[in-house]
């Protein structure tokens, strides 16, 4: 029977069953207006505090809500809760606004941000700050927080409204309960839109909904802060990894939006009156180097300037970002356009000239020309272009150095390593920070100076400690910029990071989406969409 | 034939034990950390160890390998360690679209190779012979991504025929299923168009040379008896060889066209693996696409006689 029909007719037969036998997806019903996204990420985790990805970050602020928030001006301001501070800066009460509702429809309790604030406070660095001077955390009654600490932290407020990394983000007590180093397992939030995990798909698809009884605040939004309207029915993240896609369904009216625009890919889009293309906030990103305190050449603090004198930040972001629209030269440790900003001690950075000073610093450190080891991840396109130019740049003040490319996840594995370099350890390598998160010198990693406690490369430096005690004590805006300087000054000095430049990310959106709010987190309240 | 079968089903088990401990090793001999993965940038080392003590992954290589292996007997693929979700049901949701769009690339590229191939043949050094391997050595030289960018501004973008990216199950229409994998399918055809046509051209005009094709043709056989009757089925074999390894390399992920055209398959899903080493999902998918492998090779082994009724199990 088989062999009697026609050739055509058995391939049909076979192709339609096993086309009709593959998986089929059920197609999302579309609500009236739906944004869709595409994010500088796909979204794999979902606990906010066990990472400090920015993608995780950002799905938190769709689904959480945060007790207090920054403003434009990097100021607290009040957001689930308002706070007072007693004369002597030691009792912070804070007090839960009403109307705050969890997605399954518990009300948001005192306890639910005691338990919150506990799992933070274990992971984030500023957190652990507050925890160590904390006396007491405790919810007084169901809508009110009495935080006391054992000595005044001026910086409280700074560091609980901080928008990056590790916001303390407020969920359910029985969910907030699981052990800071295990991943929640149940994502309810009181933020403006609620997860549809449902229609989860980690690395491709996120949906979120408008969570119908979220209670905005009244002000206006302004970056983190300010009242939170959703004038969207639901918001659809979906992750391409080739950003060249993303434009080609940007073009295509396919998506509504692209959070991370490629600067080279922009020309693509410019005489499309359809699509609009932007800087999303005028901050942006870091990109800087980092050295290995542990082992030589690093370890002396002579090679270390040297390497500082011999890099400018030019051509670094010229080969990197290319339009100089999107880029600027920074020598401030703690980010150009922030409150705390000094460019002391970076004139050869952002102007060049410290070739001839670095090969000097070289021969009277004694330097025996042992190589150092540079690691380039070439499959990350915002980290693969600065080490070619930095080694140039190295090699031309008389280092040696080898430069090893290597996958990003090597990379972050390599750097945890201690050993020397010739051993599997490093030298140096390059990363990029959102200029927000290390805006403060309490959470800039780079500044942390507790040796083998400290963030990779493991600096043993007493003295930026003490000068961030002064910065915790200085009780005055005016004299907190004193102290940031004198850390910015000391930081450059010790070589504890050399910043290469700032540079922003430019967004695009179709036209039909107006009302974005700028914000260094991508945020999806205040957006309207035309049909 | 039974026989062969049931004794082919079994040589998979060896097979599959195998791949299982290379996976296994080799994963844990590349650099890499999942726990860093999670934890992000500002991780100290400190949090990092607690986060790997946490997800198992400071145990003996041994007892993660003893762990892993009996997960598996009980048909648990286990739990990615970067988002927590079942590898089975990631699985479960990538492969339909790969699969789907692997069985439309070969029915394209089958449906044009093969008369393309039989006429290059049957044309030798004609214009349509020149024709049809100019098109091949192009359709081999050019990159899947460029051929998928120029599809896309062509079809997407200039004439708006078809969407540029996505995927629709075909769960939700046979229409909308085809508008959003025609252009995939075809990108991904060109290569196997190539090759395809390119084989059956060689073995076409080595039969179209055979004693009883000549005797065929004195006796009178119309030319498309002669082609495809007598010829074309006999030079099937080694052209059905090319399909079926053509397919089994198609569902093994061909991450450059899920990538280029935003297609949530297998090939995207074991890169995203690989890149944060989740480990759980790389092994799963490593032995399931061995697995897949051996049995497209069975499959093609059985089909050969019912092309050559000569060969016999």
């Amino acid at each position: 029977m088989f062999n009697r029909l026609s050739l055509a007719s058995k391939t049909a037969t076979l192709v339609t069953a096993a086309l009709l036998g593959t998986t089929m997806l059920s197609g999302a019903a579309f609500a009236q207006s739906t944004v869709k996204a595409v994010m500088h990420s796909g979204l794999r985790v979902l606990d906010p505090v066990i990472t400090t990805a920015h993608i995780t970050r950002n799905h938190a602020y769709m689904i959480y809500d945060v007790l207090i928030a920054q403003d434009s001006e990097f100021q607290p301001q009040p957001q689930m809760a308002d706070w007072t501070v007693s004369d002597d800066m030691l009792t912070y009460t804070f007090t839960l606004r009403n109307g705050l509702t969890f997605h399954d429809g518990a009300p948001v309790t005192a306890a639910d941000v005691v338990a919150s604030l506990n799992r933070w406070g274990q992971k984030d660095a500023g957190g652990q700050v507050i925890m160590d001077r904390t006396a007491s955390l405790e919810a007084t009654d169901d809508t009110t927080v009495t935080w006391t600490l054992t000595e005044p932290f001026v910086p409280m407020l700074d560091v609980l409204s901080k928008q990056s990394a590790l916001p303390p983000f407020i969920m359910p007590a029985r969910i907030a309960e699981t052990s800071a180093d295990e991943a929640i397992t149940e994502y309810v939030g009181s933020g403006p839109f609620r997860f549809v995990e449902a229609e989860f798909q980690p690395g491709l698809m996120v949906v979120y909904e408008k969570f119908d009884d979220y209670v905005p605040r009244d002000e206006p939004a302004d970056w983190m802060a300010g009242g939170k309207v959703v004038n969207v029915d639901r918001v659809e993240w979906v992750n391409m990894p080739d950003i060249q896609t993303a434009v080609n369904a940007l073009s295509g009216g396919e998506v509504d939006y692209v959070e991370a625009m490629q600067v080279d890919l922009i020309p693509l889009l410019e005489g499309d009156p359809n699509v609009v293309v932007e800087t999303r906030e005028p901050t942006g990103m870091q990109t800087m180097t980092r050295m290995n305190f542990l082992h030589p050449p690093f370890d002396n603090q002579q090679v270390r300037q040297a390497a500082l004198k011999a890099i400018q930040q030019e051509p670094v972001l010229a080969a990197m970002v290319g339009n100089p629209e999107y880029y600027s030269v920074c020598g401030a440790i703690l980010g150009c356009g922030t409150p705390l900003a000094s460019d002391a001690q970076a004139e050869t950075l952002t102007q060049g000239g410290g070739a001839d000073e670095a090969r000097a610093l070289l021969e009277e450190a004694g330097y025996d020309g042992t190589p150092v080891v540079l690691m380039a991840p070439t499959d990350m396109v915002a980290l693969a272009t600065q080490p070619v130019v930095v080694s140039q740049m190295l090699r031309e003040a008389g280092f040696e150095v080898e430069l090893q490319p290597m996958d990003w996840q090597t990379l972050v594995t390599r750097r945890a390593s201690q050993a020397a370099p010739a051993e599997g350890g490093w030298n140096i390598f390059i990363t990029n920070w959102m200029v927000p998160e290390i805006s403060n010198p309490i959470s800039n990693p780079m500044l942390n100076g507790r040796g083998s406690d400290a963030w990779f490369g493991w600096p043993e430096d007493e003295t930026i400690e003490a000068l961030k005690e002064d910065f915790i004590d200085a009780e005055t805006p005016e004299a907190q910029v004193e102290v940031a300087q004198q850390i910015q000054t000391h930081a450059l000095d010790n070589g504890l990071l050399i910043p290469l430049g700032q540079y922003t990310l430019p967004q695009a959106r179709r036209a039909t989406i107006t009302a974005m709010i700028q914000s260094p987190v991508p945020v999806f309240w205040g957006m309207q969409k035309a049909e | 034939m039974l026989g062969y079968i049931l004794r082919r089903i079994l040589a998979v088990i060896p097979v599959m034990l195998l791949v299982a401990v290379f996976v296994f090793l080799l994963l844990r001999l590349t650099p890499g950390d999942p726990a860093a993965i999670i934890a992000g940038d500002m991780a100290t080392p400190a949090q990092l160890d607690r986060i790997r003590e946490a997800m198992g992954l400071n145990q003996p290589l041994h007892i993660q390998f003893v762990t892993w292996v009996g997960q598996l007997l009980r048909g648990d693929l286990g739990v990615s360690l970067i988002s927590n979700t079942p590898v089975a049901t990631m699985v479960a949701d990538r492969i339909g679209p790969t699969f789907s769009i692997a069985i439309l690339t070969i029915i394209m590229s089958v449906a044009m190779a093969v008369p393309m191939g039989v006429l290059a043949a049957w044309k030798h050094r004609s214009a349509a012979d020149y024709a049809v391997m100019t098109f091949s050595v192009l359709g081999f030289s050019v990159p899947v991504f460029v051929i998928g960018y120029i599809f896309i501004l062509i079809f997407s973008l200039q004439l708006g025929w078809f969407p540029v990216q996505g995927y629709t199950p075909i769960g939700s229409g046979f229409g909308a299923f085809l508008s959003n994998a025609f252009l995939p399918a075809l990108t991904l055809s060109t290569i196997y168009i190539a090759l395809i046509a390119r084989m059956t051209r060689a073995n076409m005009l080595e039969v179209l040379g055979e004693d009883y094709i000549r005797t065929a043709r004195a006796k009178g056989a119309p030319e498309r008896t002669v082609l495809f009757r007598h010829a074309l089925k006999n030079a099937a074999v080694p052209i059905l060889t090319v399909i079926g390894s053509g397919f089994a390399l198609l569902i093994g992920g061909v991450v450059v066209t899920e990538t280029v055209f935003n297609i949530p398959g297998i090939g995207r899903l074991t890169v995203d693996a690989i890149l944060a080493r989740d480990y759980p999902v790389i092994q799963a998918m490593i032995l399931l696409t061995s697995f897949l492998y051996v049995l497209v090779n069975l499959l093609i082994d059985l089909s050969y006689s019912f092309f050559d009724p000569r060969i016999r199990y």
